[in-house]
């Protein structure tokens, strides 16, 4: 019989676990379901490290987190979905805290929070540096004790079941069995995270295919702000596993090769032995990318096997602070790097590490197809615009989960019955995968195909850009689009067979290709993580909007712009270093700091 | 050095063979791969079928649990280099029930974690509006160890007890069970015990050790097993001498 439930959310991470709690505390008469191709624990979310921005301090205001955010994102944040974001995210921290997610404490027991890059003040919650991992742990472990949520481990959803204008479930391979089946339900969440793998070098792991973007891309949902793409500035070359911000907020130096801090010639402000709020290395990572981009230009970078890189030096801050503070930066640089950050330089250089864009959604996660919801990485609301700040996506994936969840559950009580037809898509869609999928004897191979997509996108939708680069990148996407529809499975296997997961994972992330670079296309300024060579000022007479990408079955891609929402901060020059608007210089360190902060 | 290390992979399609066999595979091997990204080489550029689980590739997701040479290892963060001239011999994790190739069913621990209840218990909750549970750096730090497993399995692969008796409820769910009874916030001890305590629980664990050799995040489940014993038997102890809820 075919599973049938009130919600199914495709994807088991932070934003998936919280969107299943808060239906189940809304209603727990609904049945719910995790879809997740991944054990939920498994989940993306589990790699985040820094931590999560929410307002708590008595110095700190919510208006300030807002403009933060909002100057951070270039001006292209929607101001109301902003004002709403930092107002929950304080509530949905603490109520984590409640769960038991075992955050930094300061000595009296309360909270404690750290500074982060582009924020004015100290608002970053942290569990160490393995805050994601801590928080989509508490959030699984509590989810266990909720009987309404049933779970689908280790099943791949490989497209939307619509009909009569709204959603009505979804198709999966359990991959165990190698089962087809759909799983059907009155509303839709997708929250399967980011599509970092479209690019060759990225902090995001396997599982990141852009798959949720891809299912709303194929069901006519439109994707929006798909050109801004985010470069970390501190990646380990080879692995581009991620060195967290955290080790900048607490007092880490960028150096060139003449172990300079290159950053103050970039207006992010003038160096000091301590971190500075808004300045030098605690500037946000759009600025901090270019940087590093221009200094290669100058030769001031080192060359290693694995490409250039400056170095992030921590030695300064000693071997007591870095273990307490960031101790799994110290984890990572030995097990993977084999080098000591007590003692020695980290090599590191920008790496792809997260999505401002994503599937459209309104305030409460609603997309444009009735019963169909988003909410975190996939989605944008956006609170991200041009640049996301650090800290920024975990309380995102929160307070956008709980709403997207408690909306759904709302539209789910409506009680619309599911319609036969869908059962014929599901059908169809059965027959493509065994079919069509397994037996087709192709000839092009997977991960030649993905690594040549993943050369495109570098090449052409780069951390700079120009109009002849990315047209270039849509010809070579359409080449290996038509390539993929003859690739070779090998494996002829129901029983967990990787190969056909590859494949589809595949065709996902050359869909999200296609939006990111047809949208960068389209945006004739720079903004933001989108820098244009042929348009190298921000146009707000032409561009303080998003791009909406429809997917075009005959032809190409239509793009569309939608106005940015702007409640009270209207648009001006964004400036960090000491220059920056209505404050004085702020050491992070020193009187803020307590020395006895525990972690 | 050697530019390239045999990688025998043990293969088990339940389709087409009734028990495992080994493939084996010349890969690459610069200093800087770990046995996964041999793994990944053969997957992308010889044998598009076999079969593994791997995800964030920086040891934090707990996917690639595989055996290496006769140990459990996470196979994201185990150096090719470390096997000199190879062979570097890869199966699935042991103890665990193989559904193909390198995967393993972890079904079986799924189901146990769940029943010691990881999640803060309360009598009462303490409204959102009086804010967070105070919690002192030491308070922390008395539960902070067991709140870092990443339920990789490695643990269960290494323990002898499961081996032998796949009804012990195994070190990682006791150490997550422990995470909460030892958290200042959680008044759920009391709830967990019985599943703690029962024949084939923390009895069962005869401190081989074992799975604290083997744990990645240096959880030590073997402490928190042990621990638990003593609190187990003063409890014990207690109900003897003084009936429940007294």
């Amino acid at each position: 019989m075919t599973p049938s439930h009130d919600v199914v959310l495709v994807g088991g991470g932070g934003a998936g676990l919280r969107a299943a709690i808060a239906i189940a505390e809304t209603n727990s008469k609904l049945s719910v379901a995790v879809v997740s191709k991944v054990y939920p624990m498994r989940s993306h979310t589990v790699s985040a490290e820094g931590g999560a921005a929410g307002v708590i301090s008595p110095d700190d205001s919510l208006d300030e987190h807002a403009y933060d955010t909002i100057s951070g994102g270039d001006w292209l944040c929607d101001q109301d979905a902003v004002e709403a974001f930092v107002k929950e995210a304080p509530q949905e921290l603490l109520r984590l805290e409640h769960w038991g997610c075992p955050w930094s404490r300061e000595t009296d027991g309360r909270i404690a929070v750290r500074p982060f890059g582009g924020m004015k003040k100290m608002r970053t919650w942290f569990a160490a540096d393995k805050t994601g991992f801590h928080m989509l742990h508490t959030l699984f472990q509590t989810s266990l004790k909720y009987a309404s949520v049933a779970r689908y481990d280790e099943w791949f959803v490989t497209r939307l079941l619509v009909d009569e204008g709204r959603v009505q479930g979804v198709v999966a391979i359990d991959l165990k069995s190698g089962r087809i089946d759909a799983i059907t339900a009155r509303a839709v969440i997708l929250c399967t995270g980011g599509c970092g793998r479209v690019f060759p070098f990225t902090t995001n792991a396997a599982i990141k295919n852009g798959d949720g973007m891809a299912l709303a891309y194929r069901a006519g949902v439109p994707l929006k702000d798909m050109e801004f793409v985010q470069y970390h500035p501190t990646g380990l070359p080879f692995t581009g596993i991620l060195i967290t911000e955290a080790a900048r907020s607490e007092g880490g130096y960028l150096v060139n090769k003449d172990g300079y801090r290159y950053l103050q010639d970039y207006a992010l402000g003038k160096p000091q032995p301590q971190p500075v709020f808004r300045t030098m290395e605690l500037g946000p990572r759009d600025r901090l990318s270019q940087a590093f981009m221009k200094e290669l230009e100058k030769g001031r970078t080192i060359d290693t096997p694995y490409g250039p890189v400056v170095h992030l030096d921590l030695r300064h801050l000693g071997q007591k602070k870095i273990s307490a503070k960031i101790p799994f930066v110290r984890e990572l640089c030995l097990k993977y790097q084999n080098l000591d950050p007590v003692k020695d330089l980290i090599p590191v250089r920008p790496v792809v590490h997260y999505m401002m864009g994503g599937v459209h959604t309104d305030i409460n996660g609603a997309t444009l197809l009735p019963g169909l919801y988003a909410a975190g990485e996939v989605a944008c609301v956006s609170i991200n615009g041009a640049n996301r700040l650090g800290s920024n996506s975990l309380p995102e994936l929160l307070v956008f989960g709980t709403r997207a969840g408690r909306t759904a559950a709302e539209y789910a009580s409506l009680g619309l019955e599911v319609t036969s037809r869908v059962l014929a898509q599901s059908d169809d869609e059965r027959r493509r995968l065994e079919g069509e999928l397994l037996n087709h004897k192709g000839r092009e191979r997977i991960a030649d195909l993905r690594d040549e997509m993943q050369k495109t996108m570098e090449e052409s939708a780069g951390i700079y850009r120009s109009g002849a680069s990315l047209a270039r990148g849509v010809e070579r996407l359409r080449g290996i689009q038509e390539r993929s529809s003859d690739i070779a499975i090998e494996d002829q296997s129901k029983t967990f067979n990787t190969e056909r997961t590859a494949a589809l994972e595949l065709s996902f992330m050359l869909d999200v290709a296609e939006a990111i670079v047809t949208s960068a296309l389209h945006r004739e300024e720079s903004r933001g993580a989108h820098q244009r060579t042929d348009f190298p000022k921000r146009d707000d007479q032409r561009f303080l909007s998003h791009s909406l990408i429809y997917r075009n079955l005959d032809g190409p891609s239509r793009v569309e712009y939608l106005p940015v929402t702007m409640t009270r901060w209207p648009p001006a020059e964004r400036v960090y270093g000491e220059a920056a608007p209505n404050e004085g210089q702020h050491h992070v360190a020193g009187s803020a700091l307590p020395s006895g902060t525990g972690v | 050095m050697r530019d390239s290390i045999t990688l025998q992979v043990a293969r088990y399609r339940p389709e087409q063979e009734s028990e495992a066999t080994f493939d084996e595979h010349e890969v690459p091997c610069p200093k800087e791969w770990v046995v996964l990204d041999g793994l990944n080489h053969i997957k992308d550029r010889i044998d598009g079928t076999l079969s593994y689980r791997w995800s964030c590739r920086m040891g934090i997701c707990g996917s690639c649990g595989m055996t290496v040479n006769g140990e459990p290892k996470l196979t994201c963060a185990t150096f090719l280099s470390e096997y000199g001239r190879g062979p570097v011999r890869v199966e699935p994790l042991r103890n665990f029930p193989v559904i193909r190739d390198l995967i393993v069913d972890m079904g079986d621990f799924m189901r146990k974690l769940v029943r010691v209840k990881p999640w803060i218990v309360r009598q009462a909750e303490k409204p959102l509006s009086e804010g967070e549970y105070r919690q002192t750096p030491e308070e922390l730090d008395d539960y902070k160890q067991f709140s870092m497993c990443i339920t990789c399995m490695l643990c269960y692969a290494a323990c002898p007890i499961y081996g032998l008796d796949p009804k012990f409820i195994g070190p990682a769910a006791i150490a997550l069970a422990q995470r909460y009874n030892l958290d200042s916030r959680d008044e759920g001890a009391s709830e967990r015990m019985e599943v703690l305590s029962e024949h084939e629980g923390i009895w069962g664990c005869t401190f081989v050790g074992e799975c604290t050799k083997v744990c990645p995040k240096h959880v030590d489940p073997a402490g928190a097993i042990q621990r638990y014993k003593l609190t187990a038997a003063v409890e014990s102890m207690k109900s003897f001498f003084m009936p429940r809820g007294a």
